[in-house]
């Protein structure tokens, strides 16, 4: 996926959201298949659960085509179809919580992983000696753990590719609380990382095949009680 | 530069955002910090192998019977 345009030149979803509000249905079609995967990610990210995910998705294209007159024009298409989906998540999570309040701000208080402390290095292309499946558990245990406001930082700024300013807009965040959060975010992941990609030596060898059989031990923590 | 200071500006060393006459400082730093070093590339690797693979797979049966949902959600919106 290509986020950056070049400013001079017209993103390509101006003219597509010119045509749905003349009326074109097909462009919206276009549009929806153009992120439906990328808004799919980010509600199973903050959800943590593939029916609400689902749900978000279907909900949130919903409510972007009924609100297509609200759209500014200001932010790119893609960044406020963003917004729209995160305030879903949101209250797709309150519901499952019975009405207790969530937000992008909650579970913040934790410092763990913000100074590093392993400083082994990674053996070289270190996902090669994972199976696909293995490495998609490592992955996803890995990611669930961190507070869900840094989780969606991280998901919007690296694997999005969205600015730091769109992903502020989208959050409805600072950029330096965006920076904030993001720098933890990916000293918390490669710290977590590293206990499954570090070099092996006879020992981590060992440890490593140990872990492999049993998963990740001690303190990885479970989001919401939610496995997805 | 410290540790400290080269961890602050990690993220604008990640995205190449680092005035040029930083970056002199930091490859000075870096040659003589092998735990920057590490955490630098390491934390790099760490963004690419969450780029890409995708963990959240939307297999196309379904991403077919959402999209046909939608549409037809929005046809009877307006």
């Amino acid at each position: 996926m290509s986020t950056i345009q070049p400013i001079s030149e017209e993103h390509p979803d101006v003219a597509l959201v010119e045509r749905v509000r003349a009326g074109d249905l097909s462009a919206y079609d276009t549009l929806v298949r153009k992120y439906e995967r990328q808004l799919f990610r980010i509600a199973q990210h903050i959800t943590q659960n593939r029916e609400d995910a689902e749900d978000v998705m279907q909900d949130a294209f919903l409510k972007a085509y009924e609100k297509l007159d609200q759209f500014q024009g200001n932010s790119k298409f893609y960044t406020w179809l963003v917004r729209i989906a995160v305030n879903e998540s949101l209250m797709r999570l309150r519901k499952r919580r019975t009405g207790k309040l969530v937000s992008m701000d909650e579970d913040l208080k934790t410092e763990e992983g913000s100074v590093p402390r392993d400083f082994a290095d990674w053996a070289p292309n270190p996902e090669q000696n994972y199976n696909q499946s293995e490495l998609a558990d490592i992955l996803k245990k890995t990611i669930q753990g961190l507070p869900q406001g840094f989780r969606t930082v991280f998901v919007l700024r690296d694997v999005d590719q969205l600015s730091t300013e769109e992903t502020a807009e989208a959050l409805g965040l600072s950029v330096p609380a965006v920076k904030s959060r993001l720098l933890r975010a990916r000293l918390q992941l490669r710290e977590r990382l590293s206990r499954y990609f570090k070099r092996k030596t006879p020992e981590t060898s060992q440890a490593q095949a140990s872990a492999k059989e049993n998963g990740p031990q001690g303190n990885e923590p479970r989001v919401n009680g939610v496995e997805a | 530069m410290t540790c400290t200071e080269f961890l602050t500006i990690l993220d604008d060393v990640i995205d190449e955002s680092i005035a040029s006459e930083t970056r002199a400082e930091i490859e000075v730093h870096l040659r003589k910090c092998g735990h920057c070093e590490v955490v630098l590339d390491t934390t790099r690797k760490t963004i690419e192998i969450f780029r890409c693979h995708e963990i959240y797979e939307l297999p196309i049966d379904v991403s077919e019977r959402l999209h046909v949902a939608i549409m037809a959600k929005c046809s009877k919106a307006k």
